[in-house]
């Protein structure tokens, strides 16, 4: 007879390693399963040869909520969040803009642009604080409402109303669901400043400037900045999802790398255990996905299990990756001009207007790569030396907007775009190609192969309003518990979404114990 | 050449045997039915309704809309698509289904044929494409209308084998009650199911729609050695009634047709659980049946006989006389044969049981004077009408 254990949650990604460190520390006996051979995730390490590493998919994030830190005693694991990094708008004439939380400095900066800065900063993280009672806890649903629910709607109800004050209510109702491209003209003039807080609203998404809902797209991102300042510090993902690990290690939770989930299993329309790819079968009392909505729905359940109505709504969720990541090993540090080596250590973006955003955007629409992509920019070695040899470096981009289904395929097409890439960033850094010793380019569907992530979407889903708190990832499944018993999701695919927050998973922790852990 | 936009010079479809059917209408009342010309009656409702009862009455069905499922997943799309375990319905049997949405609200019924194996045709009142194309995500299954490529004529009837054995059809002796057999009439190769919608001994007959008069003139050729009445929609009305069948959309709402919350029937509620199988493993609607199977039960789709005879018409069902309004009648009969008032009325339970005591309270006419009247219920669960001659297998001839 094989044993039944309380939990088995399918991905350890770092959602999946904050539910699991939560539930065991109830005392649930918890088994994580991770095809690959590392835990994390996007967040976990990468490396090109042996003398090359990097911090990973995910190169810069915000910090993990001070509850989450707290609950799961990240810090005693060696957590560090990071020290804060400005962002760096390029100019390819060198005149670069400075750009930080409250203050924004460069050349050719109209006065006007410099003093609207912190109050517009100012106003939209007090957005963001009036809709974090959404984000901490499960979507409320709008028909049979709980206690939770409930509390969660008063609370955003008191933080819009009263906290932010009439007035700014107004202007909150006002942008919320509108672009952030209309926003940003009425507030700036200066086109490096407007792309580079673009860049922060559709980075991930399908999405331009000019889309619908890219100011709740950035209020999204902004929940990170209440708990910290944007962090690059390398290995500092490494470093979540190593304390992660140990976290949910030490609170008695299994970790099995290299293990492949190919069935939930069900019966009379409950979720019982799951089916190895090597034939094995482990059995629990509850499933708890961390992959892709899609993927979990279509391919681990499937649809014979599933109701037309609900399968069909997954079959439409939105969420097709447009960011590549290019991963460069260097013989030496590239030098970009008008740029002194100090500021290499924060995050450079190539933007240069919100237009050339757009237009980047376009091309992905139509299954193409733009010729000139957003580029994100950071170098983790200036961080942390262990990363590379002696006087070499290791740059990490993002590259959007790369379709997932590029025309004529990615097989002939890939190392000529990446070659276009470094060739891109040899304009702003003369130097750069003959440094490339080697190079790592992973395309959304590398990305999807790699990671799990459906179309190589980082958020598994667009977080577009439609697909956003009690429609995430569907309606039916948004509040973590699905319409198979026993299963429940606790990924990125789930509100709040994407992002090294560990939300999802932690919110999913605390569903499966309201609605009877493991009884 | 003829131009899409032009279709509103032919606001219905012309079935291959309407041009016998025309021949032989004397009151021109035509309806439409999924956009064919149908006649309600071809020529007197009562020789239409006896024919069905005590001789032999065609109809045409050829509008009735039909789908061709096949593919690896066939078997395994459908069960997950209707209600009944469809694993034990072997090659050559038809079944009667009904599928739900994902609240186990009722979308349509039908009959299903297995043809061959993972070879079916789902035939049903409504237009279905786009709920069976939704239901094919994740499955290999090929799902095609077939509606106009097939012909078909119900022969119903006491003496429906006698008039297609009569016709030429060979082999019809051992076909058993929803049976189907492959066989020929006059050389041209006809499927005949021994399925129908009038609760009497009757058949359906299959065939090319080039080979459809062929078809026709065979069995209305024996017309001298029996009685063979071409039929209209209201002689069926009545005769299904008779026979305890329902019909989505007029008897209950069907679920894609429904606004308004609860306005909606599950299974259950339109007197359908027996073809729900909640064992079978999952299909859609599943869990939201379990769920109202737990509780208790709120309103049923009920056969009654109201005492009298006068038309019931539109009519509130109410438990006792100038009791609580408890109901309404969704479709009534004067039924010659059993010489009774009878009725479908979705009647509303109450803690979980029907009202002992039902009335009917109705209006009615007479010499344009109206009148209101009321008339006691008597609730059934087995269909009004089921003459052994039905179910006889070889059945009789008469």
């Amino acid at each position: 007879m094989i044993e039944r254990i309380d939990a088995i949650i399918i991905g350890a990604g770092h959602n999946g390693l904050v539910c699991a460190s939560t539930l065991a520390r109830t005392g649930m006996q918890v088994l994580c399963l991770e095809s690959s051979d590392s835990a994390g995730g996007m967040s976990a390490p990468r490396s090109i040869g042996e003398n090359y590493h990097f911090p990973g998919l995910a190169h810069a994030s915000y910090p993990v909520s001070a509850a989450i830190r707290r609950e799961l005693k990240l810090d005693q694991y060696g957590y560090v969040p990071g020290t804060a990094v400005d962002t760096i708008a390029l100019d390819a004439a060198g005149q670069h803009l400075t750009i930080g939380t409250d203050r924004v400095a460069g050349d050719n900066l109209s006065e006007a642009d410099e003093q609207a800065y912190p109050a517009f900063r100012k106003t939209y993280l007090a957005f963001a604080k009036a809709i974090r009672p959404l984000f901490d806890n499960k979507p409320p649903r709008l028909k049979d409402m709980d206690f939770a629910d409930t509390a969660t709607l008063a609370k955003l109800g008191w933080n819009v109303r009263l906290g932010l004050g009439r007035e700014t209510m107004y202007e909150f109702l006002r942008v919320a669901a509108i672009n952030i491209y209309d926003v940003l003209n009425e507030e700036f003039e200066d086109d490096r400043l407007k792309a580079a807080i673009a860049v922060d609203a559709i980075l991930g998404s399908a999405m331009g400037p000019r889309s619908p809902g890219t100011v709740l797209t950035w209020l999204q991102r902004l929940q990170g900045e209440i708990n910290g300042p944007l962090s690059l510090q390398s290995g500092g993902q490494a470093q979540l999802a190593h304390a992660l690990t140990q976290s949910a290690e030490s609170a008695g939770v299994t970790i099995q790398l290299n293990t492949h989930v190919e069935k939930i299993l069900i019966e009379n329309g409950k979720a019982f255990g799951v089916q190895l790819t090597n034939g094995d079968m482990v059995k629990a009392k509850v499933i708890i996905s961390n992959a892709d909505p899609r993927s979990t729905f279509s391919d681990l359940v499937g649809a014979p299990q599933l109701d037309t109505m609900f399968a069909n709504r997954v079959a439409q969720i939105r969420g097709s990756g447009v960011v590549a990541k290019l991963h460069l090993a260097l013989n030496g540090l590239p030098e970009f001009t008008g740029l002194a080596e100090s500021q290499l250590r924060n995050r450079l973006l190539v933007a240069p207007s919100m237009q050339y955003i757009e237009h980047a955007f376009n091309h992905s629409k139509y299954n193409e790569c733009s010729e000139n992509p957003v580029l994100e920019i950071t170098l983790p070695s200036l961080h942390n030396s262990s990363l590379a040899p002696d006087g070499h470096h290791v740059m990490s981009v993002n590259v959007a907007f790369v379709p997932y289904a590029l025309d004529g395929g990615w097989q002939q097409q890939k190392s000529t775009y990446a070659y276009k890439v470094i060739s891109l960033l040899g304009q702003y850094a003369p130097n750069l190609t003959s440094l490339v010793v080697d190079h790592e380019f992973l395309t959304p569907q590398d990305i999807e192969e790699q990671f799990h992530a459906v179309q190589g979407h980082w958020h598994h889903g667009e977080l577009s309003i439609h697909q956003s708190f009690m429609m995430r990832p569907l309606h039916g499944a948004a509040q973590y518990d699905t319409p198979v018993d026993g299963l429940f999701l606790c990924g990125a695919g789930c509100h709040p979404g994407g992002g090294l927050t560990g939300l999802p998973g932690h919110n999913a922790a605390k569903r499966v114990l309201k609605l009877g852990g493991a009884k | 050449m003829t131009f899409h936009h032009e279709h509103f010079r032919q606001p219905f479809l012309r079935s291959p045997f309407i041009e016998r059917i025309e021949a032989l209408s004397s009151t021109e009342n035509w309806t439409g039915w999924n956009t064919y010309k149908v006649p309600r009656v071809v020529d007197k409702l009562t020789s239409e309704y006896f024919a069905v009862r005590s001789g032999c009455a065609v109809m045409d069905l050829t509008p009735m809309e039909k789908y061709r499922i096949s593919g690896n997943d066939a078997a395994a799309y459908l069960d997950r698509l209707v209600t009944r375990d469809i694993s034990t319905l072997k090659p050559g049997r038809v079944t009667y289904i009904v599928w739900c949405n994902d609240d186990g609200k009722v979308i349509d019924d039908g009959t299903l044929f297995q043809l061959a194996n993972n070879d079916y045709r789902l035939c049903a009142q409504h237009h279905q494409l786009d709920w069976l194309l939704m239901s094919a995500s994740g499955f290999d299954v090929q799902i095609r209308t077939e509606t106009s490529d097939v012909a078909a004529l119900a022969v119903q009837g006491p003496t429906s084998y006698s008039v297609l054995t009569a016709a030429g059809i060979a082999g019809l002796d051992g076909l058993k009650p929803f049976g189907i057999a492959n066989l020929r009439c006059d050389g041209i190769a006809v499927t005949v199911s021994r399925t129908g919608f009038t609760g009497d001994l009757g058949y359906e007959v299959w065939v090319e729609p080039q080979h459809a008069l062929t078809i026709w003139d065979a069995i209305f050729g024996v017309q001298g050695q029996y009685d063979v009445v071409a039929m209209g929609l209201d002689a069926l009305e009545m005769v299904r009634i008779e026979a305890g069948f329902i019909m989505p959309g007029f008897d209950f709402n069907t679920a894609d047709a429904t606004v308004r919350n609860g306005h909606d029937r599950s299974p259950y509620e339109i007197g359908l659980g027996w073809v729900v199988n909640l064992d079978k493993g999952h299909f859609t609607g599943r869990k939201a049946l379990l769920a109202e199977k737990a509780r208790p039960i709120q309103r049923r789709l009920t056969k009654i006989v109201v005492d009298g005879n006068k038309p019931v018409g539109e009519a509130f069902i109410y438990a006792g006389k100038n009791g609580k309004q408890i109901g309404e009648v969704r479709c009534t009969i004067w039924s010659p044969v059993l010489k009774a008032n009878l009725a479908l009325a979705d009647i509303e339970y109450v803690n979980g049981k029907l009202s002992p005591k039902l009335w009917a309270r109705f209006d009615y006419q007479r010499e344009l004077k109206w009148h209101t009247a009321w008339a006691e219920c008597h609730s059934q669960t087995k269909p009004f009408y089921t003459p052994d001659h039905r179910s006889a297998t070889p059945p009789g001839r008469f």
